[in-house]
């Protein structure tokens, strides 16, 4: 059952594991779901999903799989519906409806197997018959079924056009947009995103022993033992954090400085340092970058070692001279191109990540950003929950 | 043995098929969610529901997985030879149950709360992996095993400082609550404050949600504080028509202190109904 579902959500990113699928399997058959559209897809989450950044992705792929099986105005879906719609679930919905009488006619008619494979049969005709259409087998005076007042795809599934429109909407409300982790950042999630680059910061807050300190305390204790514990040191990251000033992505650059300053306590040491489109032979303190707040790139190469941790945050857009021509900067004469300014960067500091506050689907349209993201090898992340999240995991 | 949520506590929908499908499985429930939603009550009200015992276990930046099963205390017992106690030559009083032992050896099962897993180091939840699965442990200085009466109802909260190992979640159900929405938390209020005036109530809702939809509040209230607040106001005998003037006039609804609890956001609120109030 639900193959079909299973690899969409696998496609689709949510990374539900066989052994998942093998429990809601075995929730089905426990019966947990009722035979409610709405329980089931409250099972499926609970067991499928860990993690609400991919509910939204689960309730959009809930939502296409299901249109055609559960909602009563949807389109009809392809072949993969039908030969999906679980056997096991029409025949134990018939068995939970029907009456004793009934149950006898169905009998009459070759048994609950037959009529199923005759219910299977009518629905793939049905398809056929009503391109575009948007119900269900037709009601119960064209279908055999209706004759003896049984209509599976009517009554049963078709009833549930009620109930599930409501549940329909469960899923297709869409409520954990907000917590997708591929949402751009913003006031809302800053939080989480602070979280993220604080466990970055640090791990974990082991305590270990304090020899001297027990030695010492032992003997103030008249040589009984007196174990002495302090925290473990912490992580101490350094990051040079270089942001692109002046131009449109003003207000996410300043965002991503707040992020980090607001960090801040929980970096051993955090410089910041600005540059406009591209870092060239000075970089600026402050980011009205004044001349006599400029501090040439080759100190900061000196005066830091590999041991920190770069991170560049701008759109890497400009145009194409102002990042491999001597003299193409759009601000001041530069002896050498940005590219090679960029690569003694790298050089020095191979712990590196460029964040780009354009949306990454944009970046391969830019020739710059394409160059730049090849040479940061590919370490260019979005904007968002999840690429600040690759990006401490790569700086780590 | 189903949940339906109980006379203190209202569960959605989701959530009672979330615990039923858990508890039936025998597997553990992670619940996530805004904090204030909920989430250390619900094991209480589980509990309640099942007839259960509650095992709480609450996790800080230090807590150790081992910690949890049972600790050996070598300090006393080496205090314990230099003070030539005879308790030192038997190790097993030197084993210290942890939370998990106490469950595993319960007579009925018992509800098992493992509060803020995310406190904890990083590896923390890979070091439970197997226990939970199989419900055994061994000690090994005492060479037992300790194996599991019947599965314990596990649940398990998260306020998402870290993120937990793949392989943990892999066995556990999954929920988030989500903040109730107005008719919700109107049952979860009934539920309460049984015999509070439907017009109060109204007036208080219409107040609270304006408030959380305050763009930039650093710390949005929660269902409790929502709660507290009523009940501030229930105490002070404050009317609604005192709450609709203030949503009317667009200033600070009364005892805001239950609501917002820092000053900037108090701040920020300020402004905003100054603004309102010189525009409108």
């Amino acid at each position: 059952m639900f193959f079909g579902f299973f690899l969409a959500l696998r496609a689709a990113g949510v990374k539900a594991s066989l052994r998942e699928f093998l429990l809601l399997q075995e929730a089905m058959r426990e019966n947990l779901a009722d035979f409610s559209p709405e329980h089931f897809y409250y099972l499926a989450r609970a067991v499928l999903v860990k993690d609400e950044r991919f509910l939204d992705r689960f309730d959009t792929v809930f939502a296409q799989h299901f249109k055609g099986i559960l909602a009563e105005t949807a389109e009809l879906p392809g072949e993969v519906a039908v030969r999906e719609l679980p056997e096991e679930w029409l025949r134990r919905l018939a068995e939970k409806y029907l009456t004793e009488e009934e149950k006898a006619q169905v009998k009459a008619l070759g048994g609950l197997d037959k009529l199923m494979e005759t219910l299977r049969q009518r629905l793939a005709e049905q398809k056929g018959r009503h391109q575009g259409g948007s119900k269900w087998i037709g009601t119960a005076g064209t279908s055999p079924f209706g004759a003896y007042g049984y209509n599976p795809e009517g009554v049963r599934i078709g009833q549930e056009g009620t109930r599930s429109k409501s549940a329909v909407k469960v899923w297709d409300k869409r409520e954990f947009k907000n917590l997708a982790g591929d949402a751009e950042l913003g006031t809302r999630n800053m939080k989480i995103a602070l979280r993220r680059l604080r466990r970055f910061a640090r791990e974990g807050a082991a305590s270990e022993l304090d020899l001297s300190g027990t030695i010492g305390a032992t003997a103030r204790n008249a040589g009984y033992l007196d174990l002495q514990m302090v925290p473990e040191r912490h992580n101490a990251v350094r990051l040079l954090l270089l942001l692109d000033i002046g131009g449109s992505m003003d207000e996410h650059v300043y965002l991503c400085e707040r992020l980090f300053t607001a960090a801040r306590a929980e970096f051993k040491h955090l410089k910041q340092l600005y540059f406009h489109n591209c870092p060239y032979d000075s970089l600026y303190s402050d980011a009205r970058m004044r001349r006599q707040d400029a501090t040439p790139t080759a100190e900061i190469l000196h005066r830091y070692d590999r041991g920190w941790k770069l991170v560049l945050v701008g759109d890497a857009a400009m145009s194409p001279y102002e990042l491999v021509t001597p003299g193409g900067s759009s601000s001041s004469w530069n002896a050498e191109s940005g590219q090679v300014w960029l690569q003694r960067l790298l050089d020095t500091f191979p712990k590196a990540a460029w964040i780009n506050p354009v949306a990454e689907r944009y970046w391969a349209s830019t020739q710059t950003t394409r160059m730049i993201r090849e040479m940061m090898e590919g370490r260019m992340y979005g904007l968002t929950l999840e690429g600040l999240d690759q990006a401490a995991r790569k700086l780590m | 043995m189903r949940f339906e949520g109980t006379r203190n506590f209202v569960a959605t929908e989701d959530l009672k098929v979330a615990v039923n499908a858990a508890v039936a499985l025998q597997r553990p429930l992670l619940i996530k969610g805004e904090p204030g939603t909920g989430k250390t009550v619900l094991a209480q009200e589980i509990a309640n529901a099942f007839g259960r015992k509650l095992i709480s276990w609450h996790i800080k930046s230090t807590t150790k997985a081992q910690q949890g099963l049972y600790e050996y205390d070598a300090v006393s017992r080496l205090r314990d030879s230099q003070l030539g106690d005879e308790r030192v030559h038997d190790i097993s009083n030197y084993i210290v149950k942890g939370k998990l032992w106490e469950a595993f050896e319960a007579e009925t099962a018992p509800v098992l709360l493992i509060d803020e897993v995310d406190k904890a180091d990083i590896e923390f939840p890979n070091d439970l992996l197997l226990e939970l699965d199989r419900m055994e442990f061994h000690v090994y200085e005492t060479r037992q095993t300790i194996r599991a009466r019947q599965r314990p109802i596990i649940l398990i909260t998260s306020n998402n400082e870290k993120e937990l190992p793949d392989a943990f979640l892999r066995r556990c159900f999954f929920h988030y609550i989500k903040f109730p929405d107005r008719e919700t938390l109107a049952r979860i209020v009934d539920v309460h404050y049984p015999g509070i005036s439907q017009h109060l109530l109204h007036e208080a809702l219409t107040s609270f949600f304006a408030l959380r939809d305050l763009p930039g509040l650093k710390k949005r209230p929660s269902t409790s504080e929502f709660l507290d607040w009523l009940k501030l106001l229930l105490a002070e005998d404050i009317g609604p028509e005192a709450l609709r003037e203030s949503n009317a006039a667009k200033v600070i609804p009364p005892l805001y202190g239950a609501l917002l609890k820092n000053e900037q956001d108090v701040h920020l609120f300020e402004r905003v109904a100054f603004l309102a109030k010189r525009g409108g």
